[in-house]
């Protein structure tokens, strides 16, 4: 498209508020110096995770049975846990863990959510109907309970954590989906869209799914953190990544029995888990505000 | 209002239908033959005829189609029965009833705390706009939504059970019993089960209040010289408070989620471990029932608390 002609002919100015919309979402979105605490720890946390073996001192599996329980010193950071294995290189590769469970299992629920979620919105009838109850259903468990019988009934593992934390997170998504969809397919936009003869499809991907983008990817945003957190209840129970991988749940889970003596071994994971997620907290709040204020206190 | 009643009533029973078919399957997909591992606990030493296993299949009733299955569990739940528990040996009916009064004891106090302490902290920081005291109260409010509950738990039990000796660091009395024991013992548990609910409460009351606050009806009390006092208690918290209505739902459902946890770490013998224990030991007798009379709940307590909204706020109504 020519806009720069078309400002010359119109006689006013059509490029402006395109440029100045993106300007600004990154001027609020970094305007409070909080929200660049969020980015840095997650920009951290992706950095370790790739390049945990790069930045791990010890190999995070394998210990030395000799050193078993030291105390935080200068060659080993954090400790060691009881089978000697140093806690900063476990933190490390359960970062890696946590990343990888919390954006997979985000992945799945939010795209079966999103889908599911429209699909009820625009076709509001049996289908809209069945579907939504479904969805009720599910979120009439606590969602923790939830996850955690479908992951025993899956058989544990993270690829089965992974399944189930994202079946009992896509109702969230679908139902913030389906109510943007029953309010945006009133739009006079898509009347017109469907007067010229648009399908359905076409309707919903070229309309119903772009106009609900911002609110989504908030949604995303902060599930993500609460998903890390999820994860980490269901490996502190003993579900989940199986030994000796690192997961920062179960490190919390087992340092609890050393407590008294390497508090450190319980208190390093969870303060890692708590950091991660009030950092995706922080962010998502940050792109409501920047995206769409008018999202404030709907999500 | 009746044709309100009657619609979400009717609403909430074809929920709990669909609850009953997602727990009843998605159990039977459970590894493992169930009869095994409890005849594995049973017999020390030597085999188990193919016979032993039959009778006990056919006891257990696990032979029928399963659809028929889902229809005798549906008839013995009508019938107040919730079948027998393979790993305890007990009716889970009596495993629930032992075990309900702990979690409902630890949830109510729980519930009662966060909202009483989150809803005077919403409406601090909503007040006191912009001052430290609404900085702290928001800072408190990401904090108690992002913490690990189990970890909370633990460093409590770190500070004030190891270090200060001040709080028993595990198990649950019932207040009958001990009173003064028994308080001492859920002061902890309580802490952690209430911070995500109390994080929330306060977050929803900030804003509520805020919005309250920008109507006409706060600036005509304010223009008529009454006392701030008059006007935040009597005129702006009042209407404030509808919404926190939905809080009570939201927080039964953290509170059984919580529980899990919550109860592992503490080690309170509810509702909540009772559901991790037989996750383990593959019971799904006592998962199938404790699943279904826990959602059972949080399904009547919501239906309870969309109706008091809908009366309370007709906008909702009718909406």
């Amino acid at each position: 498209m020519n806009l720069e002609n078309a400002t010359a002919i119109e006689g006013f100015e059509e490029t402006a508020p395109r440029v100045s919309e993106w300007r600004r979402f990154w001027r609020v979105f970094l305007q409070r110096r909080i929200v660049i605490f969020g980015l840095v720890v997650l920009t951290l946390l992706v950095i370790t995770a790739i390049f945990a073996e790069g930045l791990a001192p010890y190999n995070p599996y394998k210990g030395k049975m000799i050193d078993s329980l030291q105390q935080p010193s200068s060659t080993y950071l954090l400790g060691t846990d009881i089978q000697g294995r140093d806690t900063l290189s476990r933190l490390i590769f359960g970062a890696r863990t946590a990343l990888l469970v919390g954006f997979v299992t985000t992945i799945i629920a939010a795209v079966f959510g999103t889908i599911l979620g429209m699909i009820a919105g625009f076709f509001s009838g049996i289908l809209g109907m069945i579907i939504m109850r479904i969805m009720d259903a599910l979120m009439g468990f606590p969602m923790l309970l939830l996850a955690l019988i479908l992951s025993a009934v899956l058989g544990g593992g993270i690829q089965n954590v992974i399944i189930a934390l994202g079946v009992a997170m896509v109702p969230g998504y679908a139902r913030v989906m389906n109510g943007l969809t029953l309010s945006l397919k009133e739009n006079d936009y898509v009347l017109a869209e469907r007067s010229m003869g648009a399908n359905n499809w076409r309707t919903m991907l070229r309309h119903i799914f772009p106009n609900s983008l911002a609110p989504i990817l908030v949604l995303i945003t902060t599930q993500l953190g609460m998903v890390i957190l999820a994860e980490a209840s269901l490996s502190f129970l003993g579900i989940g990544i199986k030994p000796p991988g690192a997961a920062w749940g179960a490190m919390v889970n087992a340092g609890y029995k050393y407590l008294s003596t390497n508090p450190v071994l319980s208190f390093a994971p969870g303060l890692a888990i708590m950091l991660v997620v009030f950092a995706f907290q922080l962010v998502g709040d940050g792109l409501r505000d920047a995206l769409d204020p008018r999202l404030r206190g709907l999500l | 209002m009746t044709a309100y009643i009657i619609r979400r009533l009717l609403l909430a029973i074809v929920i709990i239908i669909i609850v009953t078919l997602i727990i009843f399957f998605v159990i039977r997909l459970l590894p493992g033959d169930p009869l095994i591992i409890y005849l594995g606990q049973q017999a020390t030493q030597g085999s188990i005829s193919m016979e032993e296993l039959e009778t006990l299949r056919i006891e257990y009733g696990l032979d029928k189609p399963i659809m028929i299955q889902y229809f005798n569990w549906m008839s013995d739940l009508f019938h107040g029965d919730l079948g027998q528990s393979i790993y305890y040996h007990e009716n889970v009916g009596v495993l629930l009833w032992d075990r309900f009064p702990i979690t409902l004891h630890l949830g109510i106090v729980s519930l009662i705390f966060s909202n009483i302490v989150g809803i005077t902290l919403g409406v601090l920081a909503a007040i006191r706009r912009g001052t430290w005291v609404d900085i702290v109260v928001t800072i408190l409010a990401y904090i108690g939504v992002t913490i690990p509950v189990f970890w909370l738990g633990i460093l409590l039990i770190y500070t004030f059970g190891l270090r200060l000796g001040l709080l028993p660091i595990a198990g649950y009395t019932s207040p009958l019993e001990d009173f003064w024991l028994s308080t001492r013992q859920i002061v902890m548990p309580v802490l952690c089960l209430s911070i995500g609910g109390l994080a929330t409460a306060a977050r929803m009351m900030r804003s509520s209040m805020l919005e309250t606050v920008s109507q006409d009806y706060i600036r005509t009390a304010w223009a008529k010289g009454l006392r701030e006092r008059a006007v935040i208690f009597k005129h702006a918290m009042k209407n404030s408070l509808i919404p926190m209505i939905t809080l009570i739902g939201i927080g039964v459902g953290l509170i059984f989620g919580g529980s899990v946890l919550i109860e592992t770490v503490f080690a309170i013998p509810g509702v909540g471990r009772l559901m991790v224990t037989s996750l383990f030991a593959q019971d799904y007798v006592v998962i199938q029932s404790g699943t279904l009379v826990i959602s059972m709940i949080i399904i009547l307590v919501n239906l309870v608390v969309d109706i008091s909204y809908g009366w309370l706020d007709p906008r909702i109504r009718y909406g």
